[in-house]
Order: C-alpha cells, then structure tokens, then sequence
C-alpha cells in the first residue's frame, strides 16, 4: 500500500540491492563461517562453508557460461537451463489452465447451489492436504491405461495433472469469494431488470470477482509450478527443470557450482509465470475499479 | 422478453389503470427468536399515473419496506400489489418500473454509458437503438460530456445522475426510488431535486419516492404519505399543491405555500415523536 | 447475502458426500475389478492402516517434528520480520522484490542444496524447506495486518495521549492478530507438505514421504496407501490445531478474509 507510492525505478534499484545484499550476507558467512558449519548437539544450525557445501556466488553465475559437462563440448549451461525451464514453464501453464478452469467450474458451482457449497467446499480444504508425490505414481498408472484412438496418455500430462491439482484450489476458494461479493444493491437492481442467473452471473458477479480471483490466479500459478517441479521429480519425467534439479545434485560432489544453475532455472520460471498473471491483471484492469462512494 | 416490452413504450393513458395500487399490504418478518416483526399492517395507497408521492417517516416505518413490495424485491405477507393493473411480480417481469437505491449502484467496471445502457442490453435492445437512447438520457441528465468517464472519476450527485438515467433507460411508467439522494449535501441535493422534477414532467412517470427529508418530499411530490412506526402504517396523506411541475422553480423555497406545506407534514410527523404512549389514543386518523 | 446456514447442512451435507464417495470407490473397485496397483479399495487400505499403525505413526513422527519445527522457526522469523519492516521500511523496500519472487518460486527446489549444505544425514534440509515456505505467507500476511490499524484507531489513540508503545498495543497489534492467522493456516499446511516433499529429493529414511515412495517400490501398494492416509490426517490435524488456536485467541472476532 505505501510502496506504491515510490516510483517503478527506486523499487527496481531497492531490489536488485536487496539481490545484491542476500548475495554479499552468503559471502561474509562463508568468509567468517566455521568450515563445518555451526553444530549443536546433533543438530546443524548453520550451514558447513566448504566450496563444495557453499560455492561461491561468482562460480555459481560463471558456471552458467560454461558447458554443461566441464569436460565435453556440449551446449552452454544457460542454454540448457533455458531449455528446461521453458519446457516446464509449458508444462505447468498446461496445468495452470485446466485448475483455473476446473477451480471457476466448481466456485461457480459452489455459489448456485448452497448446498453444494456446504457438502463441498471442507472437501476442496482437505484435498490440499493429500500429498503430491502420494498421488503422482499413481496418475502415471492410470494414465497408462489410457489409449483412444491415437491418443495416448504421455507422462508429461499426468505431471500437468498435478499441478492443476495445486493450482484449482487457491482459484476455487478467491473466486467463490469474488463471486459472492457483489453488493445486495448490485444483485436486486439485477431481480429488477427480472433477469436470470446466467446473466447476472456474467455481468455481474464475474467482473465483480476480478479483484479476488487475480491474486488468486497468481497463486495458482505459483502453486502450478511447484507442483510441476515435484511431480517431474517423483513421475521422472526428463527434459524440464526439476529433473535437471536432481540430476546435477548428484553431481555437486565434483562440480559445487552445477546445482544451483537448474534452480536458478526454477526461480526464472516461477517468476515469468508470476509476469504473465501480473499482464493478465493489466488486461483486466478496467474490472480492478472501486465504486468511490456516492 | 421481445413481446412483453411492447407494453412499456406504450404512453400512460390517464385512464388507465392506476400506476401503483396498494390494497390491504401486511409484511411481517419471521425472526430467529421466534419473535416476528410487524413491518406494515394494514397499508392501502394508490398512486396516479404520473403522480409523485413521497413517503415519509422516522426509521422502522417500513417506507423502504413498502417500496421493495411494490418493486417485487419482497413479497407482502397479507393484502395484493397491483402495478398498472398487473401484480407487482408481472410488472417486475415486464420492466414497468425503474429503480434508484440510496446508493448509485453503478457498475465500476462500466463507463457512464455503458451503465445507463445495462437494462437495455440485458433484454436485447440492438446496439444502434441503445446508443440513441443513452445519448438522450445523458443530455437529460445534464452528463453528455462524461459518457466515457468511469463511476469513481464521477462526484456522489453526478454517479446519482448516471443512476437516475439507468433507471429511466426503458422508459418506465412508474420510477421507484429509495432515498436517492440521501447521501448527498445539502446544495447538491437541491440541486438534484430541482433536476428531478423537471426530468418527471418530461417523461411523465409517477414516482414513487422514500426519504426522511420533509423540505424534499414537499417540493417534489404531488402527495406526501406520512408513515408511522411499530407497526409501520400509513399516518397521514398529505397532498401538496404547489403548481405544475415547470413553475416549481428556486424561489419555491421560500414561497409561502411551500411553509404551509413543510409545517402540515412536521406536524403530522411529530404527533408521532411528541406523544409517545400517550399520544396513541389521539392518533389524527 | 446468505444467511448463516443450517447445521444439518454444514455438517451433514459433507458427511454425507465424503461417505457417498468412499463407497461408491469401494463399489467400484470391487465391481469393475480394479487391480490394487491401479488402486486399491477403501477397505483394504483402512485394513493396512489398521495393521500397520505403529510404522505410520513412527513415519508421522518424523515427518511431522520436521513439519512442526519448520512452521515454528519460520512463523517467528515471520513475525520478527514483519515487525521489523514496518518499524523500518527500508528494509521492506529492500526484501519486497525477494520476497515476492521467494513466494512464486518452488522453494522445494532448494532441497538438495540444503542437503549439501547441512549434511544429508541431517534433517535440517527439510525443516529449513518448511520454514522458508511458511516463512512467506506469516511475513506477509502479519506485514499486512499490521498496516491495517485503521485511522480512525490511531486518531483515537492519539487524542486519549496514548505512547507510541500503548497505541502499538492497543490498536495495531490486536488488529494484526487476525491475518496472522490467516498466514499460519495457509503455513500449517505448507510446513507438512513441504517436509514430506523434501524427503522426495534425498536425505534420511524415517518419515512419510521415503516410506511411501519404498512401499510403492516394493509393490505394496496397500502399506503405499497407509502412507498417504497418514500423510492426510497429519495434514489436517495441524490445519485443525492452527485453526483451533485461532479460534482461542480471537473468539470474538469474525475471522479476517483471506486475500
């Protein structure tokens, strides 16, 4: 609220410094920080500052710029990381759509029928407590058994399934509250005019709802990237970035540096997720007005 | 909808049927606790094509009560409804009346003139014919300048005026509305009345106005109902002759007649506040 | 709008579609001959759970002692940190473009860094997971809450001559314990997946998540189910608890909307 009052470029040059400080905070303690790290009892409070343990932030970013296998001549690892990260920033969009849709299916559902509201909505809470990686062996399975025609289930859809399975819920819950938030004046000047649900719905309670379904839409798609992350991890699908996540984990023995390039990778693709909901907002701005006060 | 709205564009007969009849109105509101609130009892109105009747009374006198009846916003308990010859639930349907609230109620997602034409585009008015009818509004409404202006670029008494214009839209035989201009000051809602009748004696509706200004019922209305609480019933009804409504000009205000008239309708309103237990048996009717 | 609704209806109508759905799954599976590998029924899952409670309760342990330290570290360096930023807003204005990016970016993903950094013997990894990813909704949410002290409020204060201390007191604290909360429930859930998740990326066996992903492996997909209906129900019982101590704190308030 009062940070909106300071220009785009101030917040642009606070952040970068906000960067650049969290880099100089890892430096000094790997500087100063004892090389076994800080170790109460069985329990490690700080981290070891071995290269191998906390690589410097400058090897970090020059690894980028270097093959993929030191040795070989292979693509850059920028390029391999880009790739991936585009492949799983698809991969999660896929997911991000059917959870919208799915998540505005059953709020409006919800907001029709009160009763549906009651027996539903303790059900779409709970639902967000069943662990990813319990059901993402088993939407692989099933979706083996699917083949019609010349469709055929690829895994890459089961990994989309997930994270639409994140990415309904904070969609269902923000835009059954947008849904229901137009005024009583709103909603009877609607019985006056003597027309139906289905236009009151579409004039009314949808663009009334912009307001609470965008942070719930950028939510999502947060929510759709996690979820796209852990399921490449847990149904072992190649090519996108959580993969890469594991696989140069495994290397970090030799190569301290090589882990952090995929996450930088995920960082990228959470924030150009975040980038396309922040345009969606600005499609949508008309809908963001505020009634001032008669 | 396509056939029904033909009767709204039909001109108001003066021997029609009359435009709000009231017969016998009870309302009462079932509560939780098991005690029910009486909100009106017994309530008999009719109301003239073209006519302005005002209702007035202090708060719990279900004034707004009785205008969301005859809008269908509600049904009554007891007694029937009739809008122009139709119960208020087919006039509801066919778009007899148009509505104000307190509040201008306007779309913030709409522009000015997208917010007048609302009523229109929901029952299927073609795009052209819309147009026209929103300009004429906005040039009546005094607003033509701001038809591409959106509601929170708009002061209180201008987005009143867009309200105003949107309940006009159809062009309605009847205009409901419920203290509309409650929320505004004092010069503007002068201002505003002023506007108001001259916009009634142009396209002739009858209206039917809540507020708890007495100065406001007076210079606007033909009949003023005075109401009473605990059970809301109807007091008093207090006609009002001040002229056709082009003479009702600025210096009306300090006209005589316009004293007589404020002091008949504080007097009837305060036989209410003086004598409260007391003063019941003395009820004027 | 809507009234309050009925009781039967918001504790039955759930009920009943919750039994409805099991046994229309038990009815399935048993019908259509559903193989357990593709999923297994209800009742044979009910009767895994039943006969292996002791190992799902040792796993919950695990997982759950990870869960609850990650939410309590990150609730209150949440907290500290919300306080901080509003007392000094620099350092807002320095963390704001950190932080936003923290909340969309799978923190999950810094899982097998932390292992190196902690040891991957330790399970230090999964409770630093947890307790950045409750981290960001307590920040913000408590950050929020404390910038809701209404004008009115802080007028008031002012005119009774009230300490910048008595007014915080007073008027902003109080006001700011209800999105607290809000962040805490949307955190309760987050600290268990997370820890359950950071067992997927490595470290120590023990805890819900390596013990479901083992019995998966060995095609004990009954023991795999057992799993996942502990991980449920260690899920809801801090949602409840969370929810709970809201409703101790503040029973007097309707609780404050969510974003």
């Amino acid at each position: 609220m009062t940070r909106t009052g300071s220009p785009l470029g101030r917040r642009v040059l606070l952040g970068v410094l906000g960067v650049v400080v969290l880099a100089a905070i890892w430096e000094l303690y790997k500087a100063l920080g004892p090389a076994t790290g800080v170790v109460i009892g069985d329990l490690t409070v700080l981290p070891r500052t071995s290269d191998l343990a906390m690589p410097h932030v400058w090897d970090m970013v020059a690894r980028l710029f270097r093959p993929v296998r030191s040795a070989g001549d292979d693509e850059m690892m920028w390029q391999a990381v880009l790739q991936a990260s585009f492949f799983s920033l698809g991969v999660a969009a896929v997911g991000w759509f059917v959870g919208v849709v799915v998540g505005m299916v059953l709020a409006i559902f919800m907001q029709r029928f009160r009763t549906a509201e009651s027996a539903l909505l303790p059900w779409i809470v709970l639902s967000q407590t069943v662990p990813l990686i319990a059901i993402a062996p088993l939407v692989k399975r099933w979706g083996s058994q699917i083949e019609i025609g010349s469709f055929s289930w690829e895994n890459w859809m089961s990994v989309a399934l997930i994270a639409s399975y994140l990415a309904f819920f904070p969609v269902s819950i923000g835009a059954l509250r947008g849904l229901g938030s137009p005024d009583v004046n709103h909603v009877e000047l609607m019985r006056t005019y003597s027309v139906g649900w289905w236009a009151t719905l579409v004039r009314l309670r949808l663009p009334a709802s912009v307001p609470y379904l965008l942070p719930a839409l950028r939510l999502a798609a947060a929510n759709a990237v996690i979820g796209t992350v852990v399921a490449e991890v847990s149904i072992g699908l190649r090519g996108g970035i959580g993969r890469m996540i594991v696989e140069y984990a495994a290397a970090a023995g030799g190569d301290p540096a090589k882990p952090w390039a995929p996450i930088f990778g995920a960082v990228l693709v959470g924030l150009l997720a975040a980038g396309v909901v922040a345009l969606i907002g600005l499609a949508l701005a008309r809908y963001r007005r505020g009634e001032t006060p008669a | 909808m396509s056939t029904e709205s033909s009767a709204q564009n039909q001109p108001i007969a003066s021997t029609g049927p009359a435009a709000v009849s009231v017969t016998g109105v009870g309302k009462v509101f079932a509560s939780r606790k098991g005690a029910d609130v009486t909100a009106l009892e017994a309530v008999d109105l009719t109301i003239a094509p073209g006519e302005f009747v005002s209702l007035i009374g202090p708060s719990g006198c279900g004034k707004s009560t009785l205008l969301r009846l005859i809008a269908d916003l509600d049904t009554p308990t007891s007694g029937s409804i009739e809008v122009f010859g139709k119960t208020a639930r087919q006039a509801r349907i066919d778009q007899a009346y148009g509505i104000a609230f307190q509040q201008a109620g306007l779309l913030p997602w709409r522009t000015v003139r997208a917010n007048i034409e609302l009523p229109l585009e929901l029952h299927k008015v073609g795009k052209a014919e819309r147009g026209a009818r929103s300009s004429e509004l906005l040039s009546l409404v005094g607003l033509a300048d701001f038809a591409d202006k959106y509601p929170d670029q708009l002061s209180g008494g201008m987005q009143q005026r867009v309200a105003i214009a949107r309940s006009l839209a159809e062009s309605p035989g009847l205009l409901l509305m419920d203290e509309p201009f409650g929320a505004l000051d004092e010069m503007t809602r002068e201002r505003m009345q002023t506007e108001l009748v001259r916009i009634c004696a142009e396209t002739g509706a009858a209206v039917v106005f809540v507020t708890h200004s007495i100065p406001e019922a007076v210079f606007l209305s033909n009949r003023v109902v005075v109401m009473s609480p605990r059970p809301g019933r109807i007091r008093d009804v207090i006609a009002v002759d001040l002229g056709r409504a082009e003479g009702r000009g600025e210096g009306l205000r300090e006209a005589d007649s316009f004293f007589e008239a404020v002091v008949a309708v504080r007097e009837s309103l305060h036989g209410e506040a003086a004598g409260a237990p007391a003063a019941r048996g003395v009820d004027q009717r | 709008m809507k009234q309050s609704a009925s009781l039967p209806r918001t504790i039955l109508a759930p009920i009943l579609l919750g039994v409805l759905a099991v046994a229309l799954w038990q009815l399935a599976v048993v019908a259509l001959e559903i193989k357990p590998f593709v999923l297994p029924s209800p009742v044979s899952i009910a009767t895994e759970f039943s006969g292996s409670v002791s190992s799902v309760w040792a796993a919950s342990l695990v997982t759950g002692a990870n869960a609850l330290i990650g939410l309590l570290i990150g609730a209150v360096v949440g907290i500290i940190a919300a306080i901080i930023a509003t007392v000094l807003p620099i350092t807002d204005e320095l963390s704001a473009p950190l932080v936003a990016a923290a909340s969309v970016i799978p923190i999950v993903a810094l899982a097998p860094v932390f292992y190196t950094m902690f040891g991957a013997d330790k399970e230090t990894a999964r409770q630093l997971v947890a307790a950045l990813a409750v981290f960001i909704p307590v920040y913000l949410n408590t950050l929020r809450g404390l910038r809701q002290a209404r004008p009115v409020h802080r007028d008031l204060m002012r005119a009774y001559g009230a300490s910048a201390w008595q007014a915080t007191r007073a008027v902003t604290l109080p006001g700011a314990v209800p999105f607290l909360f809000i962040g805490l429930r949307i955190a309760s859930s987050l600290a268990v997946i997370s820890a359950l998740i950071g067992e997927y990326f490595g470290g120590p066996i023990g805890g819900l998540g390596k013990s479901i992903t083992s019995a998966a492996a060995s095609s004990n997909y009954s023991l795999a189910y057992a799993y996942v209906l502990g991980a449920i129900i260690l899920g809801l019982v801090f949602y409840i608890v969370t929810l709970g101590l809201e409703k101790l704190v503040s029973p007097h308030r309707a609780s404050a909307s969510a974003p």
